[in-house]
This record gives structure tokens, C-alpha cells and sequence, in this order.
């Protein structure tokens, strides 16, 4: 008995400082993490100063340091991130929703929820190999002319011009690619968001007569809705960084024009089909145009990439804060 | 304890109630199964149960946990159909229709049979539209209709004296006892002819678990009531008949009152004496 209360009290001290060693471990941890961000953030920010301004953000590339503009790569990366989305969220929910809420669970489901899981791993230079094949080259097999499509409405007529087949190396190409590369991303997060709504809602859905449809549009996905959402952006955000895929498509990296050659609001009002062409036009994207000065020899451009950088973090931020915020404000409504 | 009972009995009863079970024409029958067995995959859960169930009165479905008294209650409006690789033999008829026979609407079978749950779920909706639900998805689109429905319903589950003011408020602020009755009344808005309660008050206090009995109590006299509980007294309080189950088989069937007083099988006098469970 007294032996044994001897060695508590021997080992109680060095029990007490193990716990003290791992506590300033982990917060260690913590640090080194947020220093190396603060270096980094701070050596941009510091590098961009004075750069970063409303000449760079209105202008288009230049050899010229001083005149090089972001205007074409911002734009590219604003149609191929909203194309991006339109593409992924209604297959990626839809593919969610088929497997937690219709799908019965056998050998099948089972396979493909694996190769999901093994999908969200593969290397995006392997999906950017695939959306050349694929999409902007579509296997040389197909071959179609462009053609417009005209509507008379009796008072007015609307041409709607069709793309060509394939989509050659065009904004639309470039969304498809990310949007196969986001998709198991897309369909892991809407599952996890699905299964966390109870099964008692449903069931008091059924159980006053709702169809399976019925719950679903009325219960499931307004109640799995924000975690759906949340899952979107963030990948979307892991999209809008991507370079291989887009460099292995064959995105320029020097163009003098935006797709469809819109710069603002105003030129969508004064022509709304270039609404229509921009898909379909040529391109470059952020993470693209970085690359391209980073690599050029003349230092100045280090402060134009810079400037650069810090456009396309402010965009990856504003899109995290847009996800924050949805968590928050459907979190705090419903609760059960 | 069993003298306790048969007081219980004795007083809750009221004459109307036992005039029934003697008057010259007994309740027809509701809801009956014949020789049902159910089975979770390989799982057999119930045991060849054969019951008749008479309408407008209240049968309570007692026994130990994992006897089968939830499962035999959710084949009566199908709820066991969402399970994969669940499936039942012999037959259910309500109103002496097979609702297992291939022609039967699951849909429209669960409008006619009302359920309400162990744990109160409200959607997380206003209250309004938690009870305009039910009648809105079955089609209804009339304003005045849905609001007419709505406080009926409310008022038939003693609710609405408690939220007339407060309808478009989220279902979710209410308390424990009123989101129950809020379920309640949920159930009656799509005018269901039989009410299936799972235990409806195990998890409320004892002054919200007497409005629901009282509420039960009151009713019966429109609608046929199958409730699942844990509490012997309020199976005893509340039941005109009771079924006692055992490891998916139904030992006994019959009035409450002889059920607690007088059992037939001794399984039944020593589940209710608190020999075991």
C-alpha cells in the first residue's frame, strides 16, 4: 500500500510535466502555421504596394510593367468560376441526393461511393489531361460549325449563336474540366450535409402523406441546405486556384479582351448576347496570369504578380466569408 | 401494487366507457391483422400476431423494450416500408381492406392513418405551416381553407388558446409538452380516421404527460387510437383495451381493466406486477 502511494507521488510530477510539454507542443504547432502565413501575407502585401491599383485592375497585359492590367484574368476567372458552379452544383446535389435519399444501399452504391472517396484524390493535372481529351479535342470525333439559332418572337426576332463542337480551348472547356474535378468534392460534402438532417423529420414527413419528392423539396434539402452550400464554395475556392488543369486545356496567357468582350454591366445592357458568346471565347485565369509574370524575367514584374496575388486571395476570401456567413445565418434559424 | 392498478382503473374508467363494452352492440372492428410476422432482414421481429383493433377507442400496446409493440404499431400506416431489406407476411386490413394489397397508396394510406412520434419533430417551419403541411401537400392551396384547418386542429389538440397569437412564431420556440401537442395536431390537420401514437409522453413531465392523456381521453370519440407506452399507470389510465407483447409475440389481448386485474396468462400478471421488465 505504502509503496504504491510512494511511486504516485514519484510519478505525479513528471505526469504533470508531460501534460505541460504537449500543451507548448501543440502550440507550437499553431504558431509556426500562422507565422509562415503572416511572412507570406506581409512579403506580398509589401511587394504590391503601389502596384496594386485602379490602372492594374481596369488593363489588360502589357510588356510593359507598368501598364500590365489583371482585367482579362479577373474576368476569365469570373466566368469560369460561375460556369463552374452552374455545372457542379446541380449534378453534384443531384448525385447526393440519388445516393442518400432514393439509392438502396448494395454492392453498387457501395462501389461508387468508394471510388467517390478515391475520385476527390486523383491529381488535377490527370482531370486537366482528361478535359483536353475530352472536351477540347472531344476525342476527334466530333466535328460541328458554329450556327446561330434564330427566334422570331412576331415583334422582335433573338439570334442565339450555338458553339462550335468541339469547345476547343474556350472558357467552357475550362469549366467543364473543374467541374469534374470538384464533383466528388461537391457530392462528399451534400451527402455528409444530407445525412446530418435527422431521420425523423423525414419520417414525420412520410407519415402525414408527403411523397418521397414532397420531402425532399420541403424538408430534406431546405434543412440540408447551408452545409450544402458551405461544401459548394469551398470547393468552388479550391477550383478558382487550380492552374494544371487550365495550362494543360491550353488557357492563353496573354489576351487583350475578356470573354465576350464584356468589361462591365454596361456592356452586358448594350449587347445581352455577348451573355451568350462569352462561354464560348478564348481565356485566362488568375492563378494563369500570376504564373506567366512570375516567371517573366524583368523584376518589376514580381510586383505586378504580387498585385496579382493579392486580387486572387481577396476573391478566395470573399467566397470563405460567403460561406461563413450562409453557415451562420441558417445555423442560428433552424436547430433541432 | 396490483390493488393500486385496479383502483387506477376503477376511477379513471368513467360509465360511458364501460356502458360500451356491455351495451347491446359492440364497436365494430377498425383495424385487424391476420397471423402478421415482420422481419428486419433475417431478423424476425413479430411472431403470427392476429388482433382486432375496434374503432373509436383507445388500445394500448404494452411490453418490455424490443418486444415488437413500435414495429406491429408502424406496419399499421406502412412506416416500415422505408426500411431497406424489411418485409412482412400475413395480412393488415383497416376497415376490412388489405393496405399490403398491390393497389393500395402508401401516400394515401399514411393521409387516412396519423402518427405521432416518440420525440416531438417539428419541422423547423412556423407553426402555421407545420400544421398547414399536412393539407398543403396533399393538394390544398385555398388561404381561408388552410387557416380554417389550422386552428381546428389546433383547438382539437388543445393548443390553440396557447399560440393563437403567435402562428407564423418558429414551432421550434414552443416547450416539449407544446411541440407534442403540436405534433398532434399536425396529425388530426390531414383528418385521419385512426391515430397511431409511439409513446408519445415518454419524454415530457407529468403535467404535460396528463394534457396529452387527457387529450387521448378526449379523442376517442372520434377517432381510433393505437398507442404505444412504457407506463403501466397510463396504459391503465388512458387504454379501453390493452395488448401485452412478448419477444414479437402477442401474449394477450382484452379489456384494460381485466388485462391489469385479472390476466389470462401468468406471463401477462408477472410483466404487470413487476416480475421483469
Amino acid at each position: 500500500m505504502s509503496s504504491t502511494a510512494k511511486s504516485f507521488q514519484e510519478t505525479l510530477a513528471a505526469r504533470h510535466r508531460k501534460g505541460w510539454w504537449f500543451e507548448w507542443l501543440c502550440l507550437g504547432s499553431t504558431l509556426f502555421g500562422i507565422a509562415v502565413l503572416v511572412v507570406l501575407l506581409s512579403g506580398i502585401v509589401w511587394q504590391a504596394f503601389g502596384w496594386l491599383d485602379w490602372q492594374f485592375l481596369s488593363s489588360y497585359d502589357s510588356r510593359f510593367p507598368e501598364k500590365a492590367g489583371i482585367l482579362a484574368a479577373l474576368w476569365g476567372s469570373v466566368w469560369l468560376i460561375l460556369l463552374t458552379a452552374l455545372i457542379s452544383i446541380p449534378i453534384g446535389v443531384g448525385a447526393a441526393l440519388y445516393l442518400e435519399e432514393y439509392a438502396k444501399a448494395n454492392w453498387l452504391t457501395r462501389i461508387i461511393q468508394v471510388n467517390l472517396s478515391n475520385l476527390a484524390g486523383v491529381p488535377s493535372i490527370v482531370y486537366g489531361i482528361l478535359g483536353l481529351t475530352a472536351f477540347v479535342r472531344m476525342f476527334g470525333l466530333i466535328r460541328v460549325p458554329p450556327a446561330i439559332v434564330v427566334i422570331s418572337l412576331g415583334f422582335t426576332t433573338v439570334e442565339i449563336p450555338l458553339p462550335g463542337l468541339p469547345f476547343d480551348r474556350t472558357v467552357m472547356s475550362g469549366a467543364l474540366t473543374l467541374s469534374l474535378l470538384i464533383l466528388p468534392v461537391v457530392i462528399v460534402a451534400s451527402q455528409e450535409a444530407l445525412r446530418a438532417i435527422p431521420s425523423s423529420l423525414r419520417d414525420a414527413s412520410y407519415a402525414l402523406g408527403a411523397t418521397e419528392w414532397q420531402t425532399i423539396r420541403h424538408q430534406v434539402l431546405p434543412a440540408a441546405l447551408p452545409g450544402i452550400l458551405t461544401g459548394v464554395i469551398l470547393a468552388l475556392s479550391r477550383a478558382i486556384g487550380e492552374t494544371a488543369p487550365l495550362v494543360m486545356i491550353g488557357a492563353l496567357t496573354y489576351l487583350a479582351f475578356t470573354p465576350g468582350g464584356i468589361e462591365g454591366p454596361g456592356d452586358i445592357l448594350a449587347d445581352p448576347q455577348s451573355l451568350v458568346r462569352a462561354p464560348f471565347d478564348s481565356f485566362t485565369a488568375l492563378p494563369l496570369q500570376i504564373f506567366n509574370w512570375v516567371s517573366r524575367p524583368e523584376p518589376a514584374y514580381q510586383h505586378v504578380a504580387a498585385a496579382g496575388i493579392l486580387v486572387l486571395l481577396v476573391l478566395l476570401l470573399t467566397m470563405n466569408a460567403t460561406a461563413i456567413f450562409i453557415r451562420h445565418r441558417f445555423r442560428s434559424r433552424t436547430r433541432w | 401494487m396490483l390493488t393500486t392498478f385496479s383502483e387506477l382503473v376503477e376511477q379513471k374508467q368513467p360509465e360511458t366507457a364501460t356502458n360500451r363494452e356491455t351495451s347491446a352492440k359492440p364497436p365494430a372492428t377498425k383495424i385487424e391483422t391476420k397471423d402478421l410476422s415482420f422481419f428486419y432482414g433475417a431478423n424476425q421481429a413479430l411472431f403470427d400476431v392476429t388482433m382486432a383493433i375496434p374503432e373509436k377507442s383507445v388500445t394500448a400496446f404494452i411490453g418490455p423494450s424490443g418486444c415488437g409493440k413500435s414495429t406491429f404499431l408502424r406496419t399499421i400506416n406502412r412506416m416500415n416500408d422505408i426500411i431497406d431489406g424489411a418485409h412482412l407476411t400475413g395480412q393488415v386490413l383497416i376497415a376490412k381492406e388489405d393496405i399490403y394489397a398491390a393497389n393500395v397508396d402508401v401516400v394515401e394510406l399514411r393521409k387516412r392513418v396519423g402518427m405521432v412520434f416518440q420525440k416531438s419533430t417539428p419541422f423547423p417551419k412556423s407553426i402555421f405551416d407545420n400544421i398547414a403541411y399536412g393539407p398543403k401537400i396533399a393538394g390544398m392551396r385555398k388561404k381561408s381553407m388552410l387557416a380554417e384547418i389550422v386552428e381546428r386542429s389546433l383547438k382539437r389538440a388543445a393548443l390553440w388558446d396557447e399560440v393563437k397569437d403567435r402562428l407564423q412564431d418558429s414551432a421550434l420556440a414552443l416547450s416539449g409538452g407544446q411541440q407534442q401537442r403540436l405534433c398532434i395536431a399536425r396529425a388530426l390537420a390531414t383528418d385521419p380516421e385512426i391515430l397511431l401514437m409511439d409513446e408519445p409522453a415518454s419524454a415530457l413531465d407529468p403535467v404535460s404527460t396528463a394534457r396529452i392523456e387527457d387529450l387521448v381521453f378526449e379523442l376517442k370519440q372520434e377517432y381510433t387510437i393505437v398507442i404505444v407506452t412504457h407506463n403501466m399507470q397510463q396504459a391503465a389510465r388512458i387504454s379501453d383495451r390493452s395488448a401485452f407483447f412478448l419477444q414479437g409475440r402477442l401474449i394477450e389481448v382484452g379489456p384494460t381493466k381485466q388485462i391489469f386485474t385479472n390476466p389470462n396468462e401468468k406471463q401477462t400478471e408477472d410483466y404487470i406486477t413487476g416480475r421483469f421488465g
